[in-house]
């Protein structure tokens, strides 16, 4: 069933919508932290009536102008993408997934869309107060659109509030509340949202520090430095705050992602926290603990922390922390299946659904009994959970038993991804931190090489901004829906030549609109406050 | 409220949402129109800046409705979504495309730095204009002349046509329908530059435009209902079987006079504004066409998925038609959206608000040429 074996449409659609998703979220942090800082610096400027706010506030809503122009442009295919890549998909979940989506068109874009309108060409033709409402609004819209498209992110890594319908052959929300508010939920919208404020606030200041650099634009420069380095600073303990809940969310609802990010092979107790390494042939290391219970880690020349990753995913210094190869080749110990095994259960579960579709064709009897498997919850929990695991299946064991690593995501991508994120997460905080300390002692202008550490920063929050999306999504490899469906399972059967021009497309599209992104903003920042 | 309904009253609401949906983005399409007109209206750089900046205080609301309509698809009609999208792949391909362009046009077009000159983003408006509009009436023309695939038990699609939905290009009753919207949409344009424009040269050329517009678009839009009206239509029967039906549309038509009552007014309110405007040269007539074209577009769409026919039908398969029943969301999802679509009166509520106070002084030389002003 999903039979899909034609890799090329399979990898070029996946390459597709990475190469659109990565473009879109080029854009799109900037927006969510940016049009919050435009906010403050507007509501200065109404409460002081100082003029300089204004033009502040202008300047900077000028570049944000610029970034959301390309963010609306890439959202659009990013959305209609899971219905012409991605069909299998969307009516497999789409009684789930697309209301996240709707909610988010009608709640926040046209919110958005609507007051941006005002915030820019509003300024002489509405009151001060309304035109400050509107920028809040926009920042408000902007916002919401991420609780949305996010809440619909974490149902596929957290697959949860829904049942599996049969008779429709797929699954259907029971629960609005638990899609809304479970933790990965909650977790990824808070820990998304703070690090674009980051990221908008690193933009702000090393834009700014170019200028103080430059000796140009210095009230512009200070004053954005003060408000974008508080914002960064609140921004960047919240994120930490959330990375940290996030990681124990994954390490519940996704292990083997999480195994992957810390590179943790062989599970055990006081499980070291690798800081940092290079990851070696991570093949060879997938062994069954049973023959070898203790194989080496490929993450060489790995510095860690005896105890630490215990430690912060459960609290205790002592705990077990399963590695990749518990969940491989199972832990009985631990509670943990094979992953063969749910590749056995998997397809059990996919033969009766297909047993019970053809029953229902020719009304024969049998339909009834095999109906009853779908409702019953022993049978659901213990066989249809790993539904997507089927795909695995094969007659021969060895082919088989040689599938089971597919279920492991690229751990090299995903484990640079990760500590690079974290890494530079860091960085960030203590960047903040100077930043507040000069502005406040007034030695902004005579730290120069601070000044330069900042604008350098700026595309170092774009990496890191990339490589929690990377984390995110690469990690979840294989499945588009945990343990229900995999990417194989989910595209939409065309000829791979033709997703194969359109990815070519988008890509090139995508490029040809960057540079000139780029060259904007670039022009835009070197003749500063002046009025185009 | 809503858990009072039954499962087709829910789907009926959904379907009507979705078509109110669809109405208002054809009406927003005057921006689209508007667009392809910037050559035609414009003889100097500040005239073609007065219509670019009319035009883009709009394109986010034609944008977000778009966007909007694919949503609201996805979550009460998700098979439509994985059906159409997938299957008709080149069509919404090319629609997006399309639209990328527009995004980034207005904002880049004449600002400093731009690699690719003014030159540059206004041919991708000028495609957008044209491929937008024309593709998208194709695209909605295949809900009453059907389209090739197929839908196996497990509910995934198999596309019957190597060309993926650009064959309903080569078909005359749908191009029809995609001319229309073209035509109308510049149409409206023309209205709307009437209304937010103040600066004679334009309106003076767009008075002439507005004559020659009308004409095709009156063609393509009778040639498109009256045949529609004559042709066979895909009933649902009782069984939730699909049979081909004689005169389905017209029957749709007669059975369901309300739907009928409307689709007429809508048609005389667009003759409306665009007489009005052809005598009294003033701003009123986007009023009266855009409310018409959002009730004749809501109608027809009405016509597409009420009274027992299959909103989405398969040639190739009649069987596995769509129909707004078995196409729909679950039960519980409708009823969760349908209390989540009570937000859109007051979406409007706002967006007209906001578009009034923006709209309170028509757009002229000296406010495009004020470089304190955001201009594009």
């Amino acid at each position: 069933m999903f039979d899909n074996l034609d890799l090329a449409l399979v990898n070029w659609s996946r390459l597709q919508f990475a190469v659109t998703a990565m473009y879109h979220w080029l854009f799109v942090p900037l927006t969510l932290g940016l049009s919050f800082i435009i906010a403050f610096m507007e509501t200065l400027y109404v409460r002081t009536g100082d003029e300089k706010w204004k033009k502040i506030t202008k300047y900077w809503m000028r570049l944000f102008g610029i970034n959301f122009a390309i963010g609306v442009a890439t959202g659009l295919i990013l959305e209609f993408q899971f219905g012409t890549n991605w069909s299998n998909y969307s009516w497999f979940v789409g009684d789930i997934f697309g209301a996240p989506l709707a909610i988010e068109g009608i709640m926040a874009f046209f919110m958005e869309s609507t007051f941006i309108a005002v915030m820019f060409f509003g300024w002489d033709k509405v009151s001060k107060g309304f035109h400050l409402t509107s920028t809040w609004l926009t920042a408000i819209g902007s916002n919401l659109s991420a609780i949305w498209i996010l809440v619909a992110n974490a149902w596929m890594q957290n697959p949860t509030g829904m049942h599996f319908n049969p008779d429709m052959a797929r699954n259907e929300m029971t629960n609005f509340w638990a899609v809304f508010l479970s933790q990965t939920a909650v977790d990824k919208f808070m820990h998304t949202t703070m690090s674009s404020y980051i990221l908008a606030a690193v933009f702000v200041i090393g834009i700014s520090s170019w200028y103080l650099i430059k000796k140009r634009e210095q009230i512009l420069a200070v004053r954005s430095i003060m408000i974008a380095s508080i914002f960064g600073l609140i921004a960047t303990l919240f994120t930490i705050q959330t990375g940290d809940s996030s990681a124990r969310d994954v390490a519940k609802v996704q292990p083997v992602k999480f195994a992957a990010m810390e590179g943790h092979f062989t599970g055990a107790e006081a499980s070291p926290l690798i800081i940092m390494g290079f990851v070696g042939d991570t093949k060879a290391a997938f062994i069954d603990p049973a023959i070898d219970p203790v194989p080496k880690s490929p993450i060489k020349y790995r510095i860690e922390v005896p105890g630490l990753l215990s430690l912060m995913t459960t609290y205790k210094l002592n705990s077990y922390i399963p590695g990749i190869n518990d969940y491989l080749y199972g832990n009985e110990k631990q509670g943990i299946l094979s992953t063969e095994e749910k590749i056995i259960r998997g397809y059990e579960a996919q033969q009766k659904l297909l047993a019970y579709k053809k029953a229902m064709s020719i009304d024969s009897p049998a339909a009834d009994t095999l109906r009853a498997y779908f409702k019953d919850k022993k049978w659901l929990e213990s066989t249809f959970k790993y539904f997507g695991y089927g795909s695995y299946y094969h007659t021969d064991d060895t082919v088989l038993k040689a599938n089971i690593t597919k279920v492991v995501p690229p751990i090299g991508i995903v484990f640079y991804s990760f500590h690079l994120m974290v890494g530079l997460g860091f960085w960030f905080l203590l960047l903040f931190m100077v930043m507040i300390y000069l502005v406040f002692k007034n030695k902004l202008e005579s730290q120069r090489l601070w000044l330069y550490a900042a604008l350098w920063s700026i595309p170092l929050a774009y990496i890191s901004s990339e490589a929690g999306w990377i984390v995110n999504e690469v990690g979840r490899q294989p499945w588009t829906i945990q343990d229900l469906m995999t990417c194989s399972q989910s595209v939409t059967n065309l000829n791979s030549y033709s997703v194969m021009f359109t990815c070519l497309l988008f890509a090139v599209v995508f490029t040809v609109l960057l540079i000139a992104e780029i060259s904007i903003i670039l022009k835009q920042i070197s003749k500063g406050t002046k009025e185009e | 409220m809503f858990e009072k309904l039954n499962d087709l009253a829910l789907q009926q609401y959904w379907w009507f949402l979705i078509s109110l949906l669809g109405a208002l983005l054809v009406f927003l399409m005057f921006v689209q129109g508007g667009q392809t007109l910037l050559s035609t209206l414009s003889k100097t750089k500040t005239e073609r800046n007065i219509l670019v900046n009319s035009l883009g205080r709009k394109w986010e609301f034609t944008f977000t409705t778009l966007v909007t309509f694919g949503g609201a698809f996805f979550a009460s009609f998700p098979l439509f979504y994985s059906t159409s999208f997938g299957g008709a792949y080149w069509v919404w391909m090319l629609i997006l495309i399309a639209f990328v362009g527009q995004a980034v046009s207005y904002e880049f077009r004449s600002k400093p730095g731009n690699p690719y000159g003014t030159i540059f983003f206004d041919c991708l408006l000028f495609t957008n204009g044209l491929l937008g509009t024309i593709l998208i009436g194709i695209a909605v023309a295949t809900f009453f002349t059907g389209s090739n695939f197929t839908i196996d038990p497990l509910n995934h699609m198999t596309w019957n046509s190597s060309w993926r939905g650009l064959e309903a290009a080569f078909n005359l009753h749908n191009l029809l329908l995609g001319f229309t919207i073209f035509f109308l949409t510049r149409v409206l344009a023309i209205l709307y530059f009437f209304n937010s424009i103040a600066n004679e040269s334009i309106l003076k050329r767009a008075y002439k435009q507005l004559i020659i517009n009308t004409i095709p678009f009156l063609i393509c839009f009778l040639s498109f209902v009256i045949w529609l009206m004559l042709r066979d239509g895909f009933a649902v029967m009782g069984d939730l079987t699909i049979v081909m039906v004689p005169f389905k549309y017209f029957t749709n038509l007669i059975e369901m006079p309300i739907v009928a009552i409307l689709f007429i007014i809508g048609v005389v309110l667009v003759l409306s504004g665009i007489i009005i405007t052809l005598i009294k040269k003033n701003g009123l007539g986007i009023w009266f066409s855009g409310a018409g074209t959002i009730l004749t577009v809501l109608m027809l769409l009405l016509l597409a998925g009420y009274n027992h026919t299959a909103f989405y039908p398969s040639l190739t398969s009649l069987q596995s038609s769509l129909t707004i029943q078995n196409a729909s969301s679950s039960r519980f999802t409708l009823i969760t959206m349908g209390y989540v679509s009570l937000m859109i009166p007051f979406v409007m509520a706002y967006i007209f608000y906001a578009w009034r106070s923006l709209n309170k002084k028509k757009i002229d030389a000296t406010e495009i040429e004020d470089k304190n002003n955001h201009t594009y």
